[in-house]
């Protein structure tokens, strides 16, 4: 029971840096209907950034400098590279996104070098005891993060008038822009947001083991969490995120004693795996939204 | 036709708007680059030929993925696993049979060819029902979970692929008993690779392009321009997004067992996501929707590492080694990102769409329109 509940929190805390990315690909998919293969640069420069800033101005500050500068980041490459897409294929705009995460990630791994950075967090591998079996600390931070992160975008979303663009500008972009509202701001507010979730994201993963020039692998976890909640539901993003997190998890725990044929490390796959079956049943992911077309 | 013998390009029916080549300096053009492309090999040196075979074969798989990306519009970022299933194929069937890995000794190419595309487009087939049931960008994250879980049954399935780090020996090319990657009397190994290649991307290229202008091929326009519409006109959607997806990845597979011939050796970790970008960047270099472009941003892809490596005696600031301000290889893993970027703002025809306004400039010349 312990090894299963240790292997909870741990597929629970991956999970939510999960959440955090796919809210960030949700976010930029909502308001511009595009999803950003960037995504992965922006986390990898946002944890090189914090293993840089950390001795200067300690952890938390440099995770909030990061996150700001990474943010401004995104802004920018939204205005230079996404801006004078607007209008053509997504799946174009898609692919430039894919340009800009090569691009980004060459100069981010000129930083990184050979070696593995350490991005300074208090954190460590300790373990604590928590409600009688031993953990990690550092995957209930995530989670403990990714709730309060999650609870504030909500909140955002649902009161303050930028929100409430962004939501008009989801639903009609045109309808949106004659009631007045600047279209093209949500765009680089979105982009902006979805960097700073990306480099918090960044962070966490290289707590413990640092950051190295594969890390943005992880990213791309991502992307089965956003299918199997939806594009373009956000409680979708937090929920797919948590729950490839613990199908990882459960199945690197777990396989080798069940379905030892599937091969070790299996439970690395298994996330994409689980969103082709969900696919199968449900073409728009769990919580997504049946498109309705006509001529 | 005597009387039009003035008048080339006054079509009067619409076979010949249609013909395979319908103007005249098209048939010029491309019979002298046959003719030139098949003196090439007795010009310059086998490491460059060798170079170029490659860059056929990759053209070979560019044309597979234009056919389901560019004509039938369904995105495709998984063409690195079925890339991969031709290569395995290939190599499994005409490798040895007493090696440390799987073998049948099958060594003809022309038996081991067909097989490698037939298995590939039998996963392309299995996959085509997930196609159809999606759309748009949740199809190109479902493709790239298919690169995913193909690389970890080619580590794992050790066996078959050699493992990770250490791989196995890629197809054995026999053509009427004549091993064509070993020097002999007539030619060297690298001038019998590239005759072999250009010939097969000849005949590939040409299947594909009378498939692309037949009813199937309009089809497939109809899909990628709008399917809700096409499937009221009466197109079978399932029908020709399973088709695409079985011609697409036939061809995939046809280059995944050549594209290490040239090689001989190849690993699983040859089919990561970086293989699929780079497919994905021939097709949108070259021109979406067009065989020619396919060609010309294989050949532009393949040859761009061996131009980066040339620069370093033009540009100062590049260095072969780590003491510049920018190295060949992040100026070359850059260029990638950046000529996306740029081929898609700027020019987002692609190569052939420059190839088109040089071309109409002079068909209109003195005239600027």
């Amino acid at each position: 029971m312990d090894e299963f509940l240790q292997s909870l929190v741990r597929g629970l805390g991956t999970g939510s840096i999960y959440s955090l990315l796919a809210l960030g690909f949700v976010i930029i998919y909502k308001s511009t209907q595009v999803i950003s293969f960037a995504q992965p640069a922006f986390m990898l420069a946002g944890a090189v950034l914090v293993s840089y800033l950390s001795p200067a101005v300690s952890f938390f500050g440099a995770v909030l400098v990061a996150a700001a500068l990474i943010a401004v980041l995104a802004l920018g490459v939204e205005r230079t590279v996404l801006r004078p897409m607007v209008g053509k294929p997504v799946f174009v705009v898609a692919i430039i996104t894919i340009g800009v995460d090569v691009v980004v990630r060459v100069v981010t791994n000129a930083f990184i070098g050979l070696d593995v950075r350490q991005v300074g967090d208090p954190w460590g591998l300790t373990t604590m005891s928590f409600l009688g079996v031993e953990v990690q600390q550092r995957y209930l931070v995530m989670i403990g993060t990714t709730a309060v992160v999650t609870v504030a975008l909500f909140a955002f979303f649902r009161y303050s008038r930028i929100g409430l663009a962004m939501r008009a500008v989801a639903h009609d972009q045109e309808v949106a822009l004659a009631q007045g509202i600047s279209v093209g701001s949500v765009f680089a507010l979105s982009w902006a947001l979805a960097g700073g979730l990306a480099a918090l994201a960044g962070v966490f993963v290289a707590t413990g083991a640092g950051v190295d020039q594969q890390l943005w692998i992880v990213a791309l976890k991502a992307l089965p969490a956003i299918i199997l909640g939806g594009l373009e539901s956000l409680g979708g993003a937090v929920a797919g995120g948590l729950a490839v997190g613990v199908v990882e998890s459960l199945f690197g725990t777990y396989q080798g004693d069940f379905a030892p044929w599937l091969g070790p490390n299996f439970g690395l796959v298994a996330p994409y795996a689980l969103m082709l079956l969900v696919l199968l049943v449900r073409p728009y992911g769990l919580f997504g939204k049946r498109e309705v077309e006509r001529l | 036709m005597k009387a039009l013998k003035g008048r080339p390009e006054l079509y009067t029916s619409y076979a010949q708007d249609m013909a395979f080549l319908n103007t005249r300096p098209k048939r010029a053009w491309t019979g002298g680059l046959v003719v030139f492309a098949l003196v090439v090999p007795f010009l310059i040196t086998d490491d460059l030929l060798q170079l170029l075979a490659t860059g056929f074969v990759a053209a070979i798989g560019a044309i597979g993925l234009n056919i389901v990306t560019g004509y039938a519009g369904q995105v495709s970022l998984g063409h690195a696993f079925f890339l991969a299933i031709g290569a395995y194929t290939g190599a499994a069937l005409s490798g040895s049979q007493t090696g440390r890995v799987i073998g049948f000794g099958i060594t003809s190419l022309p038996v081991w060819l067909l097989a490698s595309g037939l298995v590939a487009a039998f996963f392309g087939v299995l996959v085509a029902p997930v196609a159809v049931r999606l759309r748009g960008l949740y199809l190109a994250i479902v493709t790239l979970g298919l690169v995913f879980l193909g690389e970890h049954v080619f580590r794992e399935w050790t066996s078959l692929t050699g493992g990770p780090g250490i791989g196995r020996p890629a197809a054995v090319p026999e053509l009427f008993g004549v091993r064509l990657d070993r020097d002999n009397a007539l030619f060297t190994a690298a001038q019998q690779l590239y005759l072999v290649m250009f010939v097969l991307l000849v005949i590939f290229g040409v299947l594909a392009r009378n498939l692309v202008r037949s009813r199937v091929g309009r089809a497939f326009a109809a899909v990628r321009d709008r399917d809700l519409a096409a499937s009221v006109i009466g197109v079978d959607l399932t029908r020709y997004k399973v088709l695409a997806f079985a011609v697409s990845s036939f061809y995939a597979g046809v280059a995944g067992a050549l594209l290490f011939v040239v090689n001989g050796f190849f690993d699983p970790g040859s089919f990561s996501l970086l293989l699929s970008v780079q497919y994905i960047a021939m097709v949108l270099i070259g021109g979406a929707g067009t065989i020619s472009g396919a060609v010309m941003g294989a050949l532009f892809i393949t040859l761009l590492p061996r131009i980066t490596r040339e620069l370093p005696a033009v540009l100062p600031f590049v260095s072969g080694d780590a003491t510049g301000v920018i190295t060949v290889f992040q100026l070359e893993a850059v260029l990638y990102g950046v000529l996306i970027i740029v081929f898609l703002i700027v020019e987002p025809r692609g190569l052939f769409g420059i190839w088109v306004r040089v071309r109409n400039y002079w068909r209109t010349w003195p005239f600027s329109y």
